[in-house]
């Protein structure tokens, strides 16, 4: 008896699953058409700043973006999406300034700075957080959605200037791909050349504010950055170029954050209420990560322990024929592995 | 101004460079200068200031005093016609770029970033990757080269730069024998053609052999000149300390025993 109400449980998640990735209904378009784009942003943007090892410095902004929306709010008293979201760029753009201000000027190193501004932000945006839903109308605002996240209550406006800004922002890295390659790989030849390299990392801590003030609403403030290194890092591994590299990783994170919100729309949890999004889509584009990050034939766990195993075998088999050779009494101490360009 | 600062026979004029971190001074009140068309070598031990001197020059750090020309000009002025090669361990040989697209970033002040490469520029790149004999890996992942070839990419892409000025920071290092042969042969190709090098150089046994002119340096300027003037040993001793002796000794040793290891 309870065994066939679960089968008919599991029909049921499976044709909801099939029916929201088919899309037939407009509601369902217009939330996988503002998280897809989010997630092909994300997933470019990020491979910059994983490349550019900013992704500490990226999660910081994205806590920092709490506070400022909070901040907003206050100084209005209502809900108004654009000012919210213009507070949370700015307080990650202070927030990427203030660190970039302490790296030079303290003793404290790059990572423990950024630790303490992300917590102190996280701190500062849930006191406010909860000053604000004791206030009157306060509990409405709807704040707490930008912790976690909300796609299934994406508005077809709000998807829309989703994918008009993603559009934006692929356009702006694939015109200026050269010098961002060249800046990210090489800032010291390119400030030679008398490339601006402050301008374009401004540019890329920009662009993470941008990903994550658009999916602020969508995914939270603390799990936006998975959506930006988890893509940049999966598609590393079957890659060992960067176009190519931006163009994985934005497959991976459009299709992740589609993927991970269908089945957040279907599968239910015992209690009736469907999974949340946010979480959802880090953990479906994760496990895509895991399994890449294990079978990818360059780069992955399993390809190297293979060869290291080859590597091994013939070694000994080599061993053990010169020691033939040079006849029993022979000191085998022929170490001859050094790499002329190691260098301690 | 100096009347020295307008000599364009003159590659490199510097005066009254102090450069500091923190609190402590890096260089202190450094005066020099290298005519054009030689090779110098710019010595001095661990810390003498020798990659922050090229650093200065080239504008990368933020200086407390001193004026730079190349050529008689500033460095806005010229930047077009100076070459980097920074040292090997400055960059993450795990980014995903291949050989033929870094070699290609030399072109970028030449052709500017915006534009696509034109035919001259391939070609320039490909001619740099063949004399510095790395034409069969130009589709390589630069992190599956050896150390010396990673060097020799940096080479390349300072030759598709075709600059007149070459600032070169430790190309010597972690390459074997071989590979210093390629990089002396490139060295003195590029002084035949009449360009000025000047790179950081740890063997002082191979000073005499493969420089011109030199610069002893540690924080303060020691000397600088033609190497049969300034390679001396109490210039050395002045730059490295009374334990030079030691050094000497040891590299001599190192020398000796190299000749007489079966090939
Ligand atoms: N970015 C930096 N910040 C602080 N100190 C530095 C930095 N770079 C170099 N130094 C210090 O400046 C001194 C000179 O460095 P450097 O020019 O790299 O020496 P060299 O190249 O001759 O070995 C060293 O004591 C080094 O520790
Ligand atoms: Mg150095």
């Amino acid at each position: 008896m309870s065994a066939d109400r679960q089968n008919d449980a599991d029909a049921c998640m499976w044709d909801e699953l099939i029916s929201l990735l088919s899309m037939k209904d407009a509601t369902t378009r217009t939330v996988m058409l503002g998280v897809g784009s989010l997630g092909v942003a994300c997933g470019i943007v990020g491979c910059l700043t994983v490349l550019r090892r900013r992704a500490l410095m990226a999660d910081a902004v994205a806590h920092a973006a709490l506070p400022g929306v909070c901040v907003s709010y206050l100084l209005l008293g209502e809900r108004e999406l654009g000012a919210l979201l213009l507070g949370a760029m700015i307080f990650g753009l202070i927030a990427s300034g203030l660190i970039a201000a302490m790296r030079g000027r303290t003793t404290v190193k790059d990572d423990a700075i950024i630790a303490v501004v992300i917590g102190v932000s996280f701190a500062v945006g849930i006191v406010l957080l909860k000053s604000i839903q004791n206030t009157p109308g306060g509990n409405k605002s709807g704040l707490d959605g930008f912790i976690f996240g909300k796609a299934a209550s994406m508005a077809r406006a709000e998807a829309l200037t989703v994918a008009a800004v993603s559009a934006a922002l692929l356009v702006l890295v694939f015109s200026q791909f050269k010098v961002i390659r060249l800046v990210t790989f090489d800032p010291a030849f390119a400030k030679a050349l008398g490339l601006r390299v402050r301008l374009i990392d401004l540019l890329i801590i920009s662009m993470v504010c941008v990903c994550t003030v658009v999916g602020l609403p969508a995914v939270g403030a603390l799990m936006i950055v998975a959506l930006m290194i988890i893509p940049a890092v999966t598609a590393r591994s079957w890659t060992d170029r960067l176009s190519t590299m931006l163009v994985l990783a934005g497959a991976v994170g459009g299709i992740g954050a589609v993927g991970g919100t269908a089945l957040s729309a279907s599968v239910r949890t015992p209690d009736g209420s469907s999974l949340p999004v946010g979480p959802t889509i880090v953990l479906t584009i994760a496990a895509v990560c895991i399994v890449s990050l294990i079978v990818s034939p360059r780069r992955g766990v399993l390809a190297g322990w293979l060869r290291q195993r080859r590597a091994r075998r013939e070694m000994m088999a080599e061993r053990v024929s010169e020691r033939a050779r040079a006849g029993p009494l022979a000191v085998t101490t022929a170490q001859e592995t050094n790499d002329p360009g190691a260098r301690p | 101004m100096s009347p020295a600062a307008l000599d364009t026979n003159v590659a490199v004029e510097i005066h009254d460079l102090t450069v500091a971190y923190d609190r402590k001074p890096v260089l202190w009140d450094v005066d020099l200068s290298i005519p054009s068309g030689v090779l110098c070598a710019v010595i001095g031990p661990n810390g003498a200031g020798k990659s922050t001197l090229i650093k200065a020059a080239l504008g990368l750090l933020s200086v407390l005093s001193g004026r730079v020309w190349f050529f008689g000009e500033e460095l806005n002025a010229v930047r077009r016609r100076l070459g980097y090669v920074p040292q090997r361990e400055s960059v993450d040989w795990d980014f995903p770029v291949s050989v033929r697209d870094v070699v290609m970033m030399g072109r970028a002040g030449v052709t500017g970033v915006f534009g696509r490469s034109r035919p001259k520029d391939v070609e320039v790149v490909e001619q740099s990757l063949r004399q510095v004999g790395l034409s069969e890996f130009g589709d390589r992942q630069i992190g599956q080269l050896s150390g010396g070839q990673q060097q020799r990419v940096f080479l390349a892409r300072a030759l598709a730069q075709e600059a007149d000025l070459y600032f070169m920071d430790e190309p010597f290092a972690g390459v074997d024998a071989s590979t210093e042969r390629a990089i002396v042969d490139v060295l003195k190709a590029l002084r035949e053609r009449g360009k000025t090098v000047v790179a950081v150089h740890h063997d002082l046994q191979t000073v005499p052999e493969y420089f011109d002119h030199a610069v002893l340096l540690n924080t303060r300027l020691i000397a600088s000149g033609p190497v049969n003037e300034v390679f001396t040993r109490e210039n050395l001793q002045r730059t490295y300390g009374p334990r030079l002796t030691v050094l000497e000794e040891a590299g001599e040793a190192m020398a000796r025993a190299r000749e007489a290891r079966p090939s």
